[in-house]
Formats: C-alpha cells, structure tokens, sequence
C-alpha cells in the first residue's frame, strides 16, 4: 500500500517545503509592513490571490484534473460571509426581500468567513459527486457548470444577492495581516492534504490511473476529498477578497477571474505548492508592473503608456510559452528542497507525454 | 395553440442546429487530437468581425471574409501553439487552448475594444414568413436548412472521402492510423480547417440573430457547446452533434416551459440536468470507441 516515505532523514526534509512557504508569506507581509499604503494594498491583493491558487491547487495539483469551477466557489464565499456579516441596516437598503434569519443576521467576521468556506465546501460536495466519476477532461469540462450556474443563480436571485448589483458595506476587515495569515492556513492545509494518505493516493492516481486503480486505490472518492478541500480554500479566498474590496458584484466572479488564477498555477507550475505559491507571488508582481506600464510613464510632456488590456494578452502569451517550453512552469514540478542535497524530484511520467 | 407549440419547436431546432454545429467543430479536432479547442469560441469571434468589417461593400463578401478568416485562425492556432503540443496529455492541451484562446480574445479586445458593435447583417431574414397559418421567423428556417446541410455535408465528407475516411481512422486511434501511413500534418490541418469553417457558418448565424458581435460572443457558445460534447460522449462525432443540439433544444424548451419568474435560470437548470444524466451515464449518451487507454 502506498504511504509517505519513511527514510529517517525524510522527516526533516519532508516538512521543510512547508517551513520555507509559509516563511516566504511571512517574509512578504513583513516587508509590506514597511511599504508605502499602494504596494500594501496589491500586496495584500497578491496574498488573496495565493489563497485562492492554492486553493485551485490542492484540486488540480493533486489529481491532474484541472477545474474551471473554484471562481464559483470563492464567489458563494464571498456571497454567503457577506449575507452573515453585513450590518443589519445595510442589508435592509440593498436587500429588503431578505429572509428575517439573514436580514437580521450579524455574526462575527471569523464564523462568517468559515461559513463561507464551509458553504463552498458543501457545494464542492454535492456537485462533486457526480463530476468526480467522469473521465479526467470529461470531469475538467464539466466543472464549468458550476461555475456557469453559479454565475447564473448569484446574478439572477435577486431577493437574496442583489442580483446583477453590487452588495456594499460589508465590513472591511482584511487587511495585510489577515491576509497573510489565511495564506499560511491555506498553505499548511494545502501540504497536510498533499502528505496525508488520501492526497498520495491521489497523486498516486494522477501518475498512473490504472496502476493506482489494480493497486486498489479507489480514484473517485480521493479526488472527491481534494475536490472539498479545495472548494472550502476557494470559498475562504473568496470570503477574503469580498472583505477587502467591502462589496461584492457577481461579475467579479467570473471568467476573468477564472483566467488569472489558473494563469497563476500554470505559470508556476501546477504539480508543487511550491510552483502555487511562487505562481501567485510572480504574477501579482508582473501584473503590477503591467498596470504601471499601462498607465504610463511621463517623459516631460508626453506619456508613454502600453494601450489598456496589454497585461492581460501579455499574461496569456506567458502561459502559453510556459506550457510550450517549460511544462511543469516555474516550480518545475518540485518542491522547494534542502540546500545541498539531490532535489528529491516528483515521480516524473514521461511516457504518458510521448504517447 | 398548436401553431404556438410549432413556433416553440422551431425556435428550439434552431438553436439546436447552431449548437449542434459549433459542438461538431470542437468535437471534431477533439476527435484527432484529443484537444478541447476553447480557441473555436475565437475563431467564431473573427468570423462575426469579418462580418461587420466586410458588410458595407456586399454580404457575400463579408461571408466569404467570415469563412476565409476562421479557417486561417484555425490554421495559425494549429501550426503555432498545437503542432508543437501534439501527443502531450489532454490536460496540457486543454490549458494550451485556454491561454490561446484568452490570447486572442485580449489581443481582440486591445484592438477593436470591448463594447458590442451593431451589424445589420441580412435584415431581410428577419422577416417572418406564414406556413400553413402558423408565422416562423425566417432565420429561423434558414438556421435550420444550414445547419441540416452543414451537418449532412460533413458527415458525407467524414463517410464518403480517402481523407474523411482518413480522419474517422485517426480519430479512433491516432497511432495506429499514423503507423498505416496516414499524413498526420494533412488530416490535423483538414481538421481545423473544416472547424474553422463551421465556426464561420455559426457566426453568420449568431449574428444575424443578435445582430451584434463583441469580444466575447463566442466563448458563450463555445461554452454550451463544450457541455453539449461531454453529455454526447467526448472523441464521438454523432455524439458531439447530437449532444450539441439536445442542449441547445432543452435551452429553448426551458426557456418556453419554466415559470416566468425561474427562466433567468435556465442555464441553470439545463446544467443541473446535465449533471444529473451524466451521474448515470458519465461516458456520455454516445460512448466513444478507442478513447479508453490501453495499458
């Protein structure tokens, strides 16, 4: 039966990617202490991000099935804290139809953001369920129902989330440090998952299905569980980015979005944490500097500034050299590893590439 | 009441018909590469702009402009971004075509902007015509009687010639079409072209019916259509088409049959059901032959 390695040197080795990752967040957040309010803001933002691509990741990652739906999950996040958050009065200007449970609901920001999760989890559930027996691309098509459906439910209950409106004054808690510590949670549920039994399983099954299946790992039910986890930090993602922004708008959560965050994993490589979290710390940089370039530099009377939407062509043509050029991005597959020693490399599969 | 339930059934066919062709485009290249092109929602996309540019001298043109643009995208993506994929996992293509497609569609939208821009393109179909006492929109006939000649032209090409022939074989299983001689390059390229093609009749299509383009206009129907392949089984082509029109009728008959109150939801619930016919049938409606690995 396939368990974690059990070499006596591997026990340090074995935590110490998660060591460095969460020692980077808390670098960053740090150094963002001492930066002026802009660069805290997109820094912040940044952080957000990396709850969310790592969010993606455990899902993706882990079972190889990329998923179009986690938007969907950090949008009923973001909808649900929201709806249990926001001050009574300003739910009865946005949304007088509201059922008296939730107009008259203010529960705290921690229990909001959990629900929040927790009801992005229990969709990951439901729908998971018959998504997760499909056949790998089968079941990545697929995932765009959710997102779809969600997308159309959010935007049309009217009653409950305003509909096509925006849903301001939710309180605005998330700044830096809230950031950076759901970052660190989301990082150490992330590695927990992928070092416990069901997330090597899962990476068994990635490797090699059928192998994985004639050793008697049953593929569904893995995928299934990474599939709730994942849903639960993209819910968490979602919950963070509404309370930062203090309003959320059910565009917000849709293919855009979808784009950057898979983006972020691709380009750093979707087969490690290390490559989700590098991903997101990266791209928040580069889109930042395509933000400036766009808006321009000045050079005595004129403006050079690149025409708007540059950033995100140049952000898809990355993607696409990443995947063309240096498949498993950034990370290449790896985790961070101890310094002077041979990288311990992810199983590699080359011969399902050359089929 | 009856002639409300033809109007209803027509309208639902037609939408079929868009669907069931732009699901035959994907499910197509799907077919010899194993690759979900998300890039078809673009090349429906240029199609409708070749349209609205080429609209002002004659409407023949701007046809002939759509059909002529879409299938050189659909080459161009081939021979940059695929070719050199070709024989990766599904997986790495599915997010090859991703990038390419958002490519294009930001480089479109740096271009042209990302406002929906008016095309008047064969106001004359929108006239409606009376049948046996029942009023149908024109377009509406006409969608169908393309998209009936479309789906029957490509499956004669598909049955009927050395290289239809030839990409049913590789569609089935692609290396051993390779090993028995077949042109890798050729078959891919006719591939693409014929789903470039497709798009371009979709785009026709869609805009006359809408009467705009916008950036976007394609990944909504490309989207439908990715659904529709999965429910007909992905890597069948009678499965893509049928999958592809079954959506596009359920969308019309929920449309017509749910409460006023519930349609804003009907993707909705078209997903929903969806998903609860692939609980039962998860290789699709029509499961397709060799796309089980070998071990």
């Amino acid at each position: 039966m396939a368990t974690a390695p059990t070499s006596p040197e591997t026990a340090a080795s074995r935590w110490f990617p998660l060591v460095v990752l969460v020692l980077v967040v808390l670098v960053l957040a740090g150094a963002a202490e001492f930066a002026p309010t802009v660069v805290q803001r997109r820094i912040t933002q940044g952080l957000i991000n990396l709850v969310a691509v790592v969010g993606l990741y455990v899902f993706v990652g882990n079972s190889g099935v990329l998923s179009f739906g986690n938007v969907a999950f950090m949008a009923i996040g973001a909808y649900v804290s929201a709806l249990l958050t926001m001050p009574a009065a300003a739910k009865g200007v946005f949304l007088p139809d509201l059922p008296a449970f939730l107009a008259n609901a203010e529960w705290p920001a921690l229990g909001g953001a959990l629900a929040g999760g927790a009801a992005a989890a229990l969709v990951g559930l439901v729908a998971g369920f018959p998504l997760m027996r499909l056949s790998g691309i089968s079941a990545s098509i697929a995932t765009f129902a959710i997102l779809v459906v969600t997308y159309v439910v959010l935007g049309n209950w009217t009653s409950i989330t305003g509909g096509q409106n925006s849903l301001m004054g939710l309180p605005i808690y998330v700044g830096l440090w809230t950031a950076a510590g759901w970052a660190v949670v989301a990082i150490v549920v992330a590695f927990l998952h992928q070092e416990s039994r069901s997330g090597l399983l899962l990476r068994a099954s990635r490797e090699d299905e059928v192998a994985a299946a004639a050793s008697g790992v049953h593929m569904v039910s893995h995928r299934l569980a990474a599939f709730v986890v994942s849903a639960f930090l993209s819910g968490i993602a979602g919950v963070l980015l509404a309370h930062f922004l203090g309003a959320v708008r059910v565009e917000t959560f849709y293919l855009d979005l979808t784009f950057l965050i898979i983006a972020m994993l691709v380009i750093g490589g979707m087969r490690s944490l290390t490559g989700a979290v590098a991903g997101a710390i990266v791209i928040t940089l580069l889109t930042e500097l395509m933000r400036q370039a766009e808006v321009g530099v000045t050079v005595g009377a004129t403006t050079i500034a690149a025409p708007g939407g540059l950033g995100d062509a140049v952000l898809a043509l990355l993607m696409l050299l990443i995947i063309l050029f240096r498949p498993d991005g950034i990370a290449g597959g790896r985790e961070v590893s101890r310094p002077f020693r041979p990288a311990i490399a992810m199983p590699e599969n080359q011969h399902r590439k050359a089929q | 009441m009856i002639g409300q339930a033809i109007q209803v059934l027509v309208d639902a066919v037609s939408v079929g018909g868009l669907y069931s062709l732009t699901a035959l485009g994907i499910g197509l290249i799907f077919g010899v590469m194993r690759l979900i092109n998300f890039a078809h929602a673009q090349l429906i996309t240029i199609a409708g702009y070749a349209l609205l540019v080429l609209l002002t001298p004659s409407a023949v043109l701007a046809v002939l402009g759509a059909v002529v643009a879409a299938v050189l995208l659909a080459l161009l993506v081939e021979r940059t971004a695929f070719r050199p994929l070709r024989g990766a996992d599904p997986a790495t293509l599915l997010i090859a075509s991703f990038a390419v497609s958002f490519f294009i569609e930001k480089v479109t939208i740096m271009l042209v902007g990302s406002r929906p821009k008016g095309v008047d393109f064969l106001p004359a179909l929108a006239g409606q015509v009376e049948i046996a006492g029942v009023r149908l929109q024109l377009l509406q006939l006409v969608t169908i009687v393309v998209s009936v000649v479309l789906l029957v032209t490509t499956t004669w090409f598909l049955k009927s010639t050395r290289l239809g022939l030839e990409m049913r074989a590789a569609a089935e299983n692609f290396r051993m079409a390779e090993v028995l001689g077949i042109r890798a390059n050729r078959v891919i390229a006719t591939a693409f072209a014929i789903s470039g093609l497709l798009a371009a009749a979709v785009a026709c299509l869609f805009v006359a019916q809408t009467g705009l383009v916008q950036p976007r206009m394609g990944l909504q129907l490309v989207i439908i259509a990715f659904v529709g392949t999965v429910i007909g089984g992905l890597g069948s082509l009678p499965g893509a088409a049928i999958g592809g029109f079954l959506v596009g009728v359920a969308t019309i008959l929920l449309q017509a049959l749910l409460p006023p109150d519930l349609r804003v939801f009907r993707e909705a619930f078209l997903f929903v059901a969806v998903t609860v016919v692939l609980l039962f049938r998860p290789q699709g409606l029509i499961p397709a032959r060799g796309l089980r690995e070998r071990v």
